[in-house]
């Protein structure tokens, strides 16, 4: 058991490790995420009371972007510089060690986004309420796109179209949890409980947490056949 | 029952199979459209509400029906091609995406044509309308993601893990999309114990639905069999077979 643990933990931290040695990669999804989101005033105008209701909104629809674009590097390097072979050789269950490429991946860009998101909100001063249920949809949201993503990143990575493809395939699975944030926040706007949008988004992480990490070995070992 | 079914399964025999069988679902669609169109069309009584163009369902709710039904089918044969090695359920697989596209659309697009003079608008935010748009994203990714591989043995095989995530998903998707808006008239046909459509308009539209597959059944032995063509080109049986016909 402390094995699979201790293989658990070295992947998490060697990916850490490769992140912070590549610290723009770390930092342009963040760039981008607030770029994108000084680009709604200029199309919807300035009118605050209009921008105060699509803030959360835009904040959700640019986090799913930008971890789009972020997704990529779960498996990139790995796969060009073919340590991922070894690492699908390793006596370890691939599942196991794919689970953790994917936890390290929501930690080094899912959390900050997270974190960027709330300081976003913050200065365009969203109510109290309302800030509490996009932290806690963002908490509970968020890792099911990197669980949901890592499934098409090792379907298409090294492909010639991958960046686009990735897009088209998982937008369409992004919905249900863009659906359940949105509701969960426009309830807290007008002061409605929130805790069934939150268990449903809940509901959605355990099963992606169970599901995608199979998913995406199965994925992997196809495309290294 | 094993080696029957290996030899059911292996192209050659499949593609002899299909040569004989589709002819009989050819015939049965086109009878059975024809006898739906006119049931349709012609003997049932237009709606007390919506006039003559509620007819437009005849064409509308097969292709909704058959749009799921074909996603099902696609995922279910590229699960059995993914854990058994089956290359017939591969080439079934694949070629079933851009038929259940086809349904896809025009369901989308009969619904919108009705959409126009019943809610005065070609497109709402409704939730049918929105989670069958949502399938022909899905359709439309697996077959992106099929032609972006030139193997087709990897091709079939990443499809099929797409489509079997798409499958658990699809019930998420349309809940939740359920849940966010609705607008579309209530289901008429699945309340089992007295449906809320009259027996003249009910029996044509089931007789549509039976087109529908028969033609979905009859259009997909005729792409596999040239699926299996291209798959096996390098096979002998598929030399003998070119080199014995006469142009």
């Amino acid at each position: 058991m402390y094995a699979y643990w201790k293989a658990f933990v070295v992947i998490v931290s060697r990916d850490a490790m490769l992140a912070f040695r590549r610290q723009a990669e770390l930092v342009n999804p963040l760039i981008f995420f607030i770029m994108v989101v000084t680009l709604f005033p200029f199309a919807f105008g300035s009118d605050s009371e209009l921008l105060q209701r699509i803030t959360a909104g835009m904040i959700w629809i640019t986090a799913l972007l930008a971890s789009t674009l972020s997704l990529d590097s779960i498996f990139r390097s790995d796969f060009d510089d073919g340590s991922i072979e070894q690492i699908v050789l390793s006596r370890y269950s691939l599942i196991l060690l794919v689970a953790a490429k994917i936890t390290a991946h929501w930690l080094l860009t899912g959390l900050p986004l997270i974190m960027v998101a709330m300081l976003i909100g913050f200065i365009l001063s969203l109510p109290g309420q309302t800030m509490q249920a996009l932290l806690a949809t963002l908490l509970l949201g968020t890792p099911v796109l990197s669980l949901i993503g890592a499934i098409a990143v090792a379907l298409t990575v090294g492909l010639r179209s991958g960046g686009m493809l990735l897009s088209l395939l998982i937008l369409p699975l992004y919905m249900p949890v863009l659906i359940f944030s949105m509701l969960a926040v426009e309830n807290a706007m007008s002061e409605l409980p929130i805790t069934a949008e939150l268990y449903f988004l809940a509901g959605i992480l355990v099963l992606s947490a169970t599901l995608a990490p199979v998913a995406t070995a199965s994925s992997l070992r196809i495309r290294l056949s | 029952m094993f080696t029957r079914f290996n030899q059911f399964a292996s192209p050659k025999h499949f593609y002899d199979l299909s040569a004989r069988l589709t002819p009989w679902f050819t015939w049965a669609s086109i009878l059975l459209l024809l006898a739906g169109l006119y049931g349709g069309l012609v003997l049932a009584p237009a709606d007390y509400q919506q006039g003559d163009s509620f007819r437009i369902i005849y064409i509308h709710v097969p292709s909704a029906w058959m749009s799921l039904f074909v996603y099902v089918v696609m995922a279910m044969a590229g699960g059995i091609g993914l854990i058994w090695h089956v290359k017939i359920a591969d080439i079934i697989a694949r070629s079933s995406a851009s038929l259940g596209a086809s349904f896809t659309f025009l369901a989308l697009a009969t619904g919108s044509l009705w959409g126009k003079p019943m809610w005065g608008t070609w497109w709402v935010w409704d939730a049918r309308l929105t989670s069958e748009l949502i399938l022909l994203f899905l359709y439309l990714g697996y077959i992106a993601l099929q032609s972006a591989f030139d193997d087709r043995r990897v091709a079939a095989r990443a499809g099929a893990v797409l489509a079997l995530v798409g499958l658990v998903n699809i019930p998420i998707i349309h809940y939740s999309v359920e849940w966010w808006s609705t607008l579309h008239q209530g289901p008429t046909i699945t309340k089992f114990d007295a449906p809320s459509i009259h027996m003249s308009m009910l029996i044509p539209l089931l007789l549509m639905a039976l087109a529908f597959k028969s033609y979905f059944i009859s259009v997909l032995l005729i792409r596999a069999r040239s699926e299996i063509l291209e798959y096996e080109c390098n096979s002998t049986w598929v030399e003998e077979l070119i080199s014995n016909r006469s142009f």
